[in-house]
């Protein structure tokens, strides 16, 4: 499934920050989202993931397809790493969380309440969510806060593992991951301030 | 559905004072009727089955504001978004876990402290049976009040203001049922329009829940 | 000419000041001769004494205070199915008036039945749903002033309004079932057939009703206006700080 946007205009607390997004992903590769932090980059994946509607354009294969991983790790500190894991396999559909346990180093740490992890820890757990979920297409905002490098290169072999089964990978990150893919950057496609795309407070001039 | 009942279930267990805080408030209020309206018997027989119910109500109340404060502020709400689960079914869901937890320990304690406020003995099958019918329904609204203040810092009074005058229809039958059967009259007719009121709220409100749950995500 | 072009916000406001100026005098109007008429023009009833005049208000009052969630009933539908700012905005601006409508017809009421009931508030089916109605208003204004975001402001209370009609009306009905009531039955049925108030009062009453409506619609148009011009603040405030 290939992941394609069109053209699209996004808004945060209805001012427009992004307009005339167009990329398309396909099965199997990753791109990487680069540009200034406030640019718009997590309002971006936000809406691809179906979280907030976009002010225009259109996007294709993305119904049912995502998995997202925001700056919240969605955790509850007090189930363990496992029951964390099983509750999120469960919402979506899967049963098996020992790939996602062993992929990123989780299984010493199964039974401790989430609580009690560390940030790094924690950011780790969150990112095994994504691969609980059986979803091929993986949008990610900032993956890599609070991981060290030898976690780095867990969560790189992970990406690169999906890609290669098949999956997609949409990253937004400021740092070299070392993964084969191409970079889009923003930049040129943020709003300008005088634009008028529909922004709530902007009809009323 | 399933997945989400159980993880609510087991962090109300385990946060300690997920089961208690309704219980514990509900015994505060029964115990403090008599001492502001006096020790009378029969007056506190009379006036039983409504601040039972009343107690009842402001119990559920209290427990609603971090029913889906704690989910938004951690990003499960986000996350349970974009799942295959309909938000519908994920509010419903988490309707269904207060029930269990706040609104089903109500119904079992109330007839203990019925016998504290000298409840006439016809009325405990009614006041159960009412609290039972009942509860859910409060369960189910005070969901939706929970959904509309979710993202406003100190929403919890602003719940409160919203969420009583919705409470009203369900208070004033269920307490009407409860008061009749303790009278010894036939409750049949106020009962059934709060169970009309229950079934009704549970099929319907979620809708208007995850609608404004939805419009807080964006 | 459709009614849609005044969604537009600068539209509306252009026909907002024309028309306002001759709404807000036939209000005055109305006003005057309906209530003028109503508290020195009519005789005393023989059983009320002259405390039934507060009719004149009170009638007036109550009508308007449902009117009112009513128009914001239809508004709330209409930002929610077709996003017409305006719309959002004039059931904003409608509600305060529609709150102060609420406590004038609790207030009247209280005092028209003192002498009658002998007590100055009674929990009268009618008058617990204007205090349930009350309660309504008040969550819909703080809700809107709770939240940041005009737009999700407007969402949230539209759904809000929505819900709080469906329970209104549940309200209603509970209420009447809960306390069989101390009020005389309709003074003004809506069908013209059948009064229970005699002639000689009904035609001020009619007077003052239509001021009240007229008062309404002047208040909301102004407010609305208002509301309008505040967004265009903020957005020429936000287009300043982009540096635009």
């Amino acid at each position: 499934m290939t992941l394609r946007v069109t053209d699209l205009a996004v808004a945060r607390g209805g001012v427009p920050v992004l307009d005339g997004v167009s990329f398309a992903v396909e099965q199997g590769a990753a791109l990487i989202l680069r540009g200034p932090n406030g640019a718009g980059k997590t309002t971006l994946l936000r809406c691809i993931a179906g979280l907030q509607p976009p002010l225009s354009g259109q996007i294709d294969g993305a119904e049912e397809t995502i998995a997202y991983a925001g700056h919240a790790d969605g955790l509850k500190a007090m189930l363990s790493v496992r029951e964390n894991l099983t509750f999120w396999a469960q919402v979506f559909g899967q049963r098996d969380i020992s790939d996602a346990l062993a992929a990123y180093d989780l299984e010493p740490l199964q039974d401790r309440l989430a609580g009690t992890l560390s940030a790094g820890q924690k950011r780790r757990l969150g990112l095994a969510r994504l691969m609980v979920t059986g979803r091929p297409i993986w949008v990610l905002d900032e993956p890599t806060v609070s991981l060290d490098a030898a976690a780095v290169g867990l969560f790189a072999a992970a990406v690169t593992a999906h890609l290669g089964a098949g999956g997609t990978a949409l990253i937004a990150t400021h740092i070299d991951l070392g993964l084969k893919a191409h970079s889009f950057d923003i930049t040129p496609f943020r709003a300008k301030p005088s634009q008028r795309s529909g922004a709530s407070d902007e009809a009323f001039l | 559905m399933i997945a989400l009942l159980r993880r609510d279930l087991m962090l109300a267990f385990r946060a300690g004072g997920g089961f208690g805080l309704g219980l514990a408030f509900f015994l505060i209020v029964t115990v403090l009727v008599p001492f502001s309206v006096g020790p009378h018997p029969d007056l506190l027989g009379t006036i039983a089955p409504g601040v039972l119910w009343l107690g009842a109500l402001l119990a559920c109340l209290l427990s609603l504001d971090r029913l889906l404060a704690l989910d938004y502020e951690d990003g499960t709400l986000d996350l349970l978004a974009t799942a295959p689960l309909p938000l519908e079914a994920a509010l419903s869901v988490k309707a269904l876990s207060h029930w269990v937890t706040t609104g089903l320990p109500l119904v079992l304690a109330a007839p203990v402290l019925g016998v504290m406020l000298n409840l006439a003995p016809s009325g405990y099958l009614w006041l159960v049976a009412s609290l039972g019918l009942g509860t859910p329904a409060l369960s189910v609204i005070g969901t939706f009040g929970a959904a509309l203040t979710v993202g406003i810092k100190r929403g919890g009074l602003l719940m409160s203001l919203l969420v009583l005058p919705l409470y009203v229809p369900t208070l004033i039958f269920g307490a009407e049922a409860a008061r009749r059967g303790a009278m010894g009259l036939d409750a049949t007719t106020p009962l059934t329009l709060l169970a009309g009121i229950t079934f009704g709220t549970i099929a319907l409100m979620p809708f208007a829940s995850a609608a404004v749950l939805r419009m807080t995500l964006r | 000419m459709s009614l849609w072009e005044y969604a537009n916000p600068v539209k509306f406001l252009g026909l907002s000041a024309r028309v306002q100026p001759y709404v807000w005098g036939g209000a005055a109007l109305c006003l005057i001769v309906g209530l003028g008429w109503g508290f020195f023009g009519t005789p005393d009833d023989y059983r009320q004494g002259s405390t039934v005049k507060i009719i004149y208000l009170h009638v007036p009052a109550a009508l308007m205070a449902i009117n009112a969630w009513f128009m914001m009933l239809v508004a709330s539908l209409v930002w929610l199915i077709r996003r017409h700012h305006v719309s959002a905005l004039a059931a904003k601006a409608a509600a305060p008036v529609g709150v102060t409508m609420t406590v004038i017809a609790l207030i009247t009421g209280a005092i028209w039945g003192q002498p009658m009931w002998g007590t100055w508030w009674a929990w009268d089916p009618r008058l617990t749903s204007f205090l349930i109605l009350f309660l309504f208003y008040l969550g819909y204004i703080a809700l809107w002033e709770a939240v940041e975001d005009p737009d999700t402001a407007a969402d949230l209370t539209s759904v809000l309004c929505l819900v709080g009609s469906v329970f209104a009306v549940l309200s209603r009905y509970a209420v009447k079932f809960w306390n069989q009531g101390l009020h005389q039955g309709t003074s003004v049925p809506l069908a013209t057939g059948g009064r229970t108030v005699s002639d000689v009062f009904f035609y001020p009453l009619l007077i003052s009703m239509v001021g009240f409506g007229l008062l309404f619609l002047a208040l909301v148009l102004y407010r609305t206006g208002t509301e309008i011009r505040l967004r265009r603040a903020r957005a020429l405030l936000a287009r300043s700080e982009r540096g635009a």
